[in-house]
């Protein structure tokens, strides 16, 4: 493949071999680096693995086929995600830059790439930590006995409960209500909810006090939040296996379902989440990576950690579906148990005259011998697999499916504050990486006074980056929270995904990465690397990207929101979007996709006119003595 | 003791008439001893039914001073398996003229927890049709309980800012002064002029 683009003055912007040897050697230089590899890889496993994890995945894996999932999920992991990984690695380890460094060196033309790598890493850093926020308000809501969430409170009178409580569920209340005080659409914005502001102002004071210094602060603090996920994940197991209907939660999840392997959403669903699951075009792991020895084996590190991340999804898929199993097994049980209660009183029967064994036939004979009075009583249908399907993506994971299985268990508050502290690790030390993909770049593009120090930079990064997110303490701010979730962190991160590839194999010269690879690891990368970076990655991208555009401009822009008034009430409703919305999809969408091409027009055009005034220099100079 | 029951069959005929299903004076009780007690579940029968009644007699004293209500005054009918029966509740003075609903549903109230702990029943298992359980006190929901647990927290935190913005200053002080000592002690060398091995060993210098 001699598919290059010509690429002037790489060598003059780049460290020679000999430059990097002598820097090796001398360990000079005030860049940062880490203490040791185990820092390193404890970060990279901590970006890589965050909240995605623990509630997209087993989501994605229950909905596309169960077991089968695994098929196209390990597929992609092997032909996208190590690749890129491994490509994204050596880039910064050779480098020995940031995002937009490593853009600018290998052609001043693709610096958009850094910057939109840029841009995306703000947009996502603000709503990761309001999740982050959520999750301490959570946290600081769980050392009490009974748990708040666990019951409804009575309303201004004393005579019953809230109605809003009432007819839906407890921790529904609580989190819609209690937390969030939601509105109904996203226009009406409401006011700051000032409990939301005080859980930011400590999830980015957690944030500033641990990336203070870069990674000579971060680097001690993923000793903790890389680690503690996995005990608190193997605690939960083991309590979650002892509940009963873990196994039931657990065979719905893995029960494969080969079909779905037909459908092309199963592999473009895979695709992405091996995609954003390893943090990739971020620029987080370019930066990681250039902090480390020239020499320092990062093909080993590129397939230790796609293993490792791929393990803990599966991991935790098991443990989060056997506590939800327990809790639809809950569900189930109160449910039939109300159907029978409904049973016994309309008829008098004594009790235990039904059980849940023998209620399907009772049911069938008094329906036909006393239809009317069946008719009038208000008998649930209680069906396992709708309440092992309910609720169980994302933030209604978390923060209502779980909390709710919580409460059932004996010793709820410790349970509540091991799985806080867990989603604050996992959360915390993904932030880490988005962090240093939001300041290096900054460093680099110069934007600082140079007097400022490390501290006043990530400061001033914190403080800023906070006022922004003051948008989500709003009343609409779960609404707002949700766009930028489907805009900011999708599309952007695909183009930039496929444009870093596409500027290292062709702008950068494949040949010379190669030769690249080879200084730094001793052997040249062997035929899977070729044909993953030339063709089969590159592909692989451009359809996912291609498939989510076209999904995404063609459907109607829509979203869930909360509403007591409306019919479906407890379920949530859908409605569109209003029309300025469009403005700010633009916005979190466009804007970074097209900052790569416009930089490089931008570029263009002033080089057209610089070459016209330095020419005009030469003439000069070479008629002055 | 015969004359006893004579006369509970007598009143009970009497008063057959006026207990029936939806008596307007009437109230129906469910009893579900099963769900309530679980294991400790004990059977019931005419002795439970015996202290049932007794205890309503002993809710309505409380409830109109100065009675004399007695076992006799309360009638049950209706008694299934599922164990829930009405009654109603004959006045103490005139056998034949029945309690209010209301007054009978205020006595209730008034003496709920000594009738539920007679039976070691709750509101929910212990059931008055028409009388609504008492909301159980809920909690002191202790809003500031967050807060406490934020406030240490955030202690903690601004606590280790502070330490390593402080190491951080101290750091760069030290640095400072080696770097003056260091240009020192080389000035000095080159003054001295001495050609010897110049190395500046800043400890000399303290």
């Amino acid at each position: 493949m001699k598919l290059k683009i010509p690429n002037r003055g790489l060598d003059d912007r780049i460290l020679s071999y000999e430059e990097l040897q002598k820097a090796e050697k001398e360990e000079a230089g005030d860049r940062p680096q880490w203490d040791n590899k185990a820092q390193y890889l404890l970060t990279c496993v901590g970006f890589c693995v965050g909240l995605g994890n623990v509630w997209r995945f087993p989501y994605l894996c229950q909905s596309h086929g169960g077991g089968a999932f695994m098929i196209p999920f390990l597929i992609l992991l092997v032909l996208e995600g190590v690749p890129l990984l491994h490509l994204e690695f050596a880039i910064g380890q050779r480098l020995r830059k940031g995002s937009v460094g490593v853009w600018k060196s290998i052609n001043p033309y693709l610096m958009g790439v850094g910057i939109a790598s840029l841009l995306v890493c703000l947009f996502v850093c603000l709503y990761y930590n309001t999740i982050m926020a959520w999750i301490m308000w959570y946290l600081f809501n769980s050392f009490q006995d009974p748990l708040p969430w666990s019951q409804c409170p009575l309303n201004a009178n004393k005579t019953g409960l809230v109605d809003e409580c009432a007819r839906s569920t407890t921790v529904d209340y609580f989190w819609y209500r209690t937390t969030l005080n939601t509105s109904t659409k996203i226009e009406d914005s409401g006011g700051l909810q000032w409990w939301i502001v005080v859980s930011l102002i400590a999830a980015w004071t957690v944030l500033f006090v641990s990336c203070i210094r870069g990674i000579e602060t971060s680097g001690k603090a993923v000793y903790v939040t890389s680690t503690l996920p996995y005990v608190v994940l193997t605690i939960f197991l083991v309590r979650g296996l002892t509940l009963k209907g873990s196994v039931e939660g657990i065979k719905f999840l893995f029960t494969p379902n080969v079909d779905e392997l037909l459908r092309p959403e199963t592999w473009l669903n895979a695709g992405a989440q091996v995609f954003y699951s390893f943090s990739l075009a971020f620029g987080g792991l370019i930066s990681f990576s250039s902090y480390n020895s020239v020499f320092n084996n990062c093909e080993q590190d590129a397939v230790l950690i796609a293993i490792i991340n791929g393990g803990t999804s599966v991991y935790a898929a098991t443990v989060i579906y056997s506590i939800i199993g327990f809790r639809a097994m809950e569900k189930f049980d109160e449910c039939t148990a109300g159907n029978i209660l409904e049973l016994i009183n309309a008829f008098e029967y004594p009790e235990n005259s039904i059980t849940e064994s023998n209620y399907d036939e009772v049911l069938i004979h008094l329906n036909q011998t006393h239809p009317d009075i069946i008719g009038r009583l208000p008998l649930q249908t209680c069906h396992m697999q709708t309440l092992l399907s309910q609720g169980v993506e994302g933030t209604g994971l978390a923060f209502i499916a779980f909390t709710e299985a919580i409460i059932k268990m004996p010793v709820a508050p410790l349970w509540a504050v091991l799985f806080f502290i867990m989603l604050f690790c996992l959360g915390l030390s993904t932030m880490f990486g988005g962090i240093e993909g939001v300041i290096v770049p900054l460093q680099d593009l110069k934007l600082f006074p140079r007097s400022w120090s490390k501290e006043v930079i990530c400061g001033v990064t914190c403080l800023c980056s906070f006022l922004l997110a003051l948008i989500f303490a709003l009343q609409s701010g779960n609404y707002w929270l949700a766009l930028f979730d489907s805009y900011a962190g999708s599309i952007p991160l695909l183009v930039i995904g496929f444009c870093e590839m596409i500027a290292v194999v062709y702008i950068y010269g494949v040949d010379r990465f190669n030769k690249d690879i080879e200084f730094m690891i001793g052997h040249k990368p062997n035929i899977f690397w070729q044909a993953t970076w030339r063709v089969i990655s590159p592909l692989i991208m451009a359809f996912i990207l291609i498939f989510y555009f076209v999904t995404q401009v063609t459907k109607e822009v829509s979203y869930l929101y909360w509403d007591p008034q409306s019919e479906n009430f407890p379920v949530l409703s859908t409605q569109l979007y209003p029309s300025w919305i469009k403005a700010i999809i633009f916005i979190l969408a466009g804007v970074p996709s097209l900052v790569v091409p416009l930089y490089a027009l931008y570029k263009c055009i002033k080089n057209r006119c610089c070459k016209k005034e330095g020419s005009r220099d030469k003439k000069t100079e070479a008629v002055s003595p | 003791m015969r004359r006893f029951w004579l006369l509970l069959c007598l009143s009970s005929v009497v008063a057959g008439q006026s207990c029936t299903e939806n008596a307007s004076d009437g109230t129906k009780v469910r009893i579900s001893l099963a769900s309530g007690l679980k294991d400790k579940a004990y059977m019931w029968n005419e002795n439970e039914m015996f202290l049932f009644r007794s205890t309503l007699a002993y809710a309505m004293r409380k409830h109109m001073q100065g009675s004399d209500f007695q076992v006799s005054n309360i009638l049950v009918c209706r008694e299934t398996q599922r164990v829930s029966f009405w009654f109603v509740v004959t006045s103490s003075m005139d056998n034949s003229t029945l309690i209010s609903k209301e007054m009978v549903r205020e006595a209730v109230r008034k003496s709920r927890d000594r009738i539920n702990g007679a039976f070691q029943l709750t509101d929910q298992t212990l059931e008055f049709l028409g009388i609504e359980a008492i909301m159980p006190p809920q909690p002191e929901h202790i809003d500031s309980r967050w807060m406490i647990v934020f406030s240490v927290f955030i202690s903690l935190v601004v606590f280790v800012l502070l330490l390593m913005i402080m190491l951080s200053v101290v750091q760069k002080k030290r640095k400072r002064n080696e770097k003056t000592k260091k240009e020192t002690c080389e000035e000095e060398i080159y003054r001295n002029t001495v050609v010897v091995q110049g190395i500046c060993n800043s400890t000399f210098s303290d």
